[in-house]
């Protein structure tokens, strides 16, 4: 059935190359780990992916029941965590995600490091995932304080303080983070919107910069 | 097909067919079956966690004190009551109406003032022909809350008890004094 559907669309459309040029493309003996198991560590960036598609997928259904309010902030993630089906596990997927992406994505700069693969004709794909990097972090930052629990609450604190180091504009970025004078309720729609709107906006559009390089220019050659 | 029972005649003997799996066509399995396992695995806590509001049991709501039985007459009247709502994390004690008068037998009844064709609230007389009136689109009942006009169906029915003089009010559900 799937198939008499896909081939009526394809008569149509033609999607057969569309495809093609995405999924078919040789994977170089050095960075198959079946040929040399120390590959794997090529395999760190399709799991920061993969990691990251869970990280939307989970955020997308935590929303659901999540209001970035500052009376029901609280409340909202303690009814989801402990009254909900498998609120546990949906929030604790976004959770130790938001942890495991770093360290996956650590993983993958030091392989590229390590690799060389950052040397030329690649420079700007490097540069292009140190933004994902910042993005990442900024992602992190801004998800930690949402719970609204004293952990987020002063961990956002601190993470202000530092912002606010800055010379000459430290007090500009303090304010515009904060949206007012004290950590209060515009921080948290703040911090909510640049999690959930802006930054994912801004990693897409850098992942698929990063992705359309490495097909253009291919992965790099054996050491 | 044909082929094969011509050869199955020629022969005498049944000759074994054996449909060889390709190692791509093997391999392409694998690969689908382990990838959809993982991406169950993934995407089945998130929609139970989406859809858990509609496997919750519904709650049969309490009795609620709402008037003295002596103030109820055969002419309706509105009378306020507050229930106890758990709204996910928000809990509240939201005031309801509703319309209570006193059948031709002397037996208490109590409607709810929601208008069965789209929701607006509805009152008692307003245009003085002893009937439900809703503002928004002109729907009317009879006192016991048949639909006239507009409304697809009567108006609903509390469920009523009287004790020790107080008249209480139970579950909401389809009328059931008059058929539609």
């Amino acid at each position: 059935m799937f198939k008499s559907m896909y081939n009526w669309i394809d008569e149509r459309l033609d999607i057969t190359p569309m495809w093609r040029d995405v999924a078919d493309h040789e994977v170089p003996e050095h960075v198959n780990p079946a040929h040399h198991f120390s590959a794997f560590v090529y395999c760190f960036g399709g799991l920061t992916f993969f990691i990251t598609v869970i990280q939307i997928l989970s955020g997308m259904f935590l929303t659901m029941y999540y209001v970035p309010d500052i009376i029901n902030a609280y409340a909202s993630v303690d009814y989801l965590q402990h009254k909900v089906a498998f609120g546990v596990i949906v929030r604790g997927m976004h959770h130790w995600g938001a942890s495991l992406v770093i360290v996956m994505m650590l993983l993958h700069t030091l392989r590229v490091f390590f690799t060389g693969s950052y040397k030329a004709p690649r420079e700007m794909n490097w540069v292009v995932g140190m933004l994902i990097f910042f993005v990442m972090l900024g992602l992190g930052f801004t998800g930690y304080l949402l719970p609204w629990d004293n952990k987020a609450y002063f961990a956002t604190k601190v993470g202000i303080q530092i912002a606010a180091s800055v010379p000459f504009l430290g007090d500009y970025i303090k304010t515009f983070l904060q949206g007012g004078d004290v950590v209060g309720a515009t921080t948290l729609t703040r911090f909510f919107a640049l999690h959930v709107f802006f930054l994912p906006a801004v990693l897409l559009a850098l992942l698929a910069g990063h992705f359309f390089m490495i097909r253009k220019q291919g992965i790099s050659g054996p050491l | 097909m044909s082929e094969i029972n011509n050869q199955e005649e020629q022969h005498g003997e049944r000759k074994v067919t054996r449909r060889e799996m390709s190692r791509r066509q093997f391999l392409s399995y694998t690969l689908g079956g382990s990838g959809a396992f993982m991406f169950a695995g993934m995407i089945v806590p998130m929609l139970r966690f989406a859809v858990d509001p509609v496997l919750q049991p519904k709650k049969a709501s309490d009795w609620v004190k709402v008037a003295d039985a002596s103030q109820i007459t055969s002419e309706p009247k509105a009378f306020s009551f507050k229930v106890h709502q758990v709204d996910g994390w928000y809990e509240s004690d939201p005031e309801l109406t509703a319309w209570i008068a006193k059948d031709d037998n002397g037996n208490i009844f109590a409607l709810s003032p929601i208008c069965k064709h789209l929701g607006c609230t509805i009152n008692w007389n307003t245009e003085h022909n002893n009937q439900y009136v809703c503002p928004c689109h002109g729907a009317h009942y009879t006192k016991e809350g048949k639909n006239l006009v507009v409304a697809p169906a009567p108006l609903d029915q509390y469920d009523v008890k009287v004790e020790n003089g107080f008249v209480y009010l139970g579950q909401l559900h389809p009328n059931t004094i008059v058929k539609s």
